[in-house]
């Protein structure tokens, strides 16, 4: 009895299967089902199909469903279109930022150069002013003038420190090719963790972030291509912030919730490592492994292209570095570097 | 030694002749400043042959810039070293200087004490 009944489901289905079959390709046909009729003869079911003769209906129908495709096609089109405008703008906006970065160097040039040759005058009035020491003006002048070259100094060493940022700035826009040079990481690191940190400051919806370096003195040179291994510090720093703004705009965050990044290097195994750590959502374990695929973002709307990772992955490759992933939901997100290449 | 120096900003007349204060007084050092790279040429053509042994120029200035100043200088007056001073210290302009003749090329911001070695190695020989 229970056989049987199977038996009966099992020749329904098959019935049914071709049916659909059938449905499906009458896409280009002349006839139309509109409906299945189930008959009962003896112990076996029949299927009868109810069919109606109207390609005018198919018609209809395949030309909504291909409007419908093409209303899907020119949304994609749209949103490329915006993706390409929001491009071309980056790009005029690179070689704006390049020009510009040059013409501020002529005024850091007189800067730099100027609070220098300030200096030496001081020292020559010192010098000129040493045998009247005794005399309570002198005194209180060279008081001044001690003032005045600390002044001078910070003059002197802000200005260097523009001249820094305009510097890697223009690595930035050029993003040319550049050279393996052994490079102080640390130097590097300081560099571009604050340059991202400001970068992000200047931008929409800055956050407030607690930074920790903490840098292995005795990590020495390693070889490099200072100017793609930057960009990759400069990604990691993003996408730290990225998320630690993200946790700290959710409703579940807990009030004392305050993003911290932190930044370290040492050397383990003759290798030189550089984490970089937030304490932002986290990343699920089913997503570890995709977050290194290109074009794959968690970041809503336009915020993200998706290939800053894959291209701080294709970097790292290029440098023979390992890139890794550890994390925590709701706790942290631990990137790892290993640089195999230490001088 | 008579050295011209070209750039479209005045203030570096005053830097030079600051930085340089004790070798203009010292040692046989004379500075004359061209503000445009026209400028820079009718100089070297008032006597013949040019005083002038040594030109630092600026490449990015209004009107001539700075690579068709060296060209010009090279053409016209061979003898005389031609460096150059710039901001734009990328390859591009870099390798456009050097194969026009520039003997060296030095960036912004400035720094003295590589280009005070440049003239004393000049001033020596
Ligand atoms: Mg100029």
């Amino acid at each position: 009895m229970e056989n049987k009944a199977l038996k009966t489901q099992d020749s329904l289905f098959l019935k049914l299967t071709e049916a659909l079959k059938k449905e499906l390709s009458l896409e280009k046909g002349k006839e139309k089902i509109i409906g299945i009729k189930f008959q009962k003869s003896g112990e076996d079911w029949n299927l009868e199909e109810l069919k109606v003769q109207d390609p005018e209906e198919d018609i209809t129908r395949e030309l909504s469903e291909t409007k419908r495709q093409l209303k899907a096609v020119k949304k994609r089109l749209k949103a490329a279109e915006q993706q390409l405008v929001k491009q071309e703008k980056l790009a005029s906006l690179g070689l704006l930022t390049a020009g510009i970065a040059h013409e501020i160097k002529n005024p850091l040039n007189f800067i730099t150069n100027f609070s220098d040759l300030s200096v030496e005058y001081l020292v020559e009035i010192e010098e000129l002013l040493q045998d009247h020491k005794h005399l309570k003006e002198i005194k209180d002048a060279f008081a001044l003038i001690r003032d005045i070259k600390t002044n001078l100094g910070k003059i002197h060493d802000h200005g260097h420190r523009a001249e820094g940022i305009v510097r890697s700035m223009l690595l930035h826009s050029r993003g040319g090719n550049g050279h393996y040079d052994p490079v102080d990481l640390n130097a590097l690191l300081k560099e571009y963790v604050n340059l991202a940190f400001h970068g992000m400051r200047a931008n929409k919806n800055p956050i407030n972030v607690e930074i920790n370096l903490d840098l292995d003195p005795n990590l020495g040179k390693v070889t490099v291509n200072a100017e793609s291994f930057s960009r990759v510090i400069l990604n990691l720093c993003k996408n730290a912030f990225d998320a630690m703004r993200e946790k700290a705009g959710s409703p579940s965050a807990p009030d004392d919730y305050r993003p911290k990044l932190k930044v370290s290097s040492f050397t383990e195994n003759k290798k030189a490592v550089i984490t970089v750590e937030d304490n932002g959502p986290g990343v699920p374990d089913e997503l570890k492994n995709k977050i290194l695929t290109p074009f794959f973002t968690t970041k809503k709307g336009a915020e993200g292209t998706g290939l800053g990772l894959s291209i701080s992955k294709e970097i790292l490759q290029e440098h023979k570095a390992l890139l890794s992933i550890d994390s925590k939901e709701g706790e942290f997100t631990r990137f790892r570097i290993e640089l195999s290449q230490k001088l | 030694m008579k050295i011209l120096i070209v750039d479209d900003e005045k203030d570096v007349e005053m830097l030079f002749r600051q930085k340089f204060r004790k070798e203009i007084k010292q040692e046989d050092l004379e500075l004359v400043f061209a503000f445009s790279g026209k400028e820079a040429i009718e100089i070297l053509e008032e006597s013949d042959p040019p005083s002038v042994v040594y030109v630092f120029s600026d490449i990015n200035m209004p009107g001539m810039t700075g690579i068709e100043l060296l060209q010009i200088i090279k053409k016209k007056f061979p003898q005389i070293k031609v460096s150059m001073i710039s901001a734009y210290g990328d390859s591009e302009n870099y390798n456009r200087a050097i194969n026009s003749g520039a003997k060296e090329f030095f960036t912004k911001p400035i720094d003295f004490t590589s280009l005070k070695r440049e003239i004393r190695g000049v001033l020596n020989t």
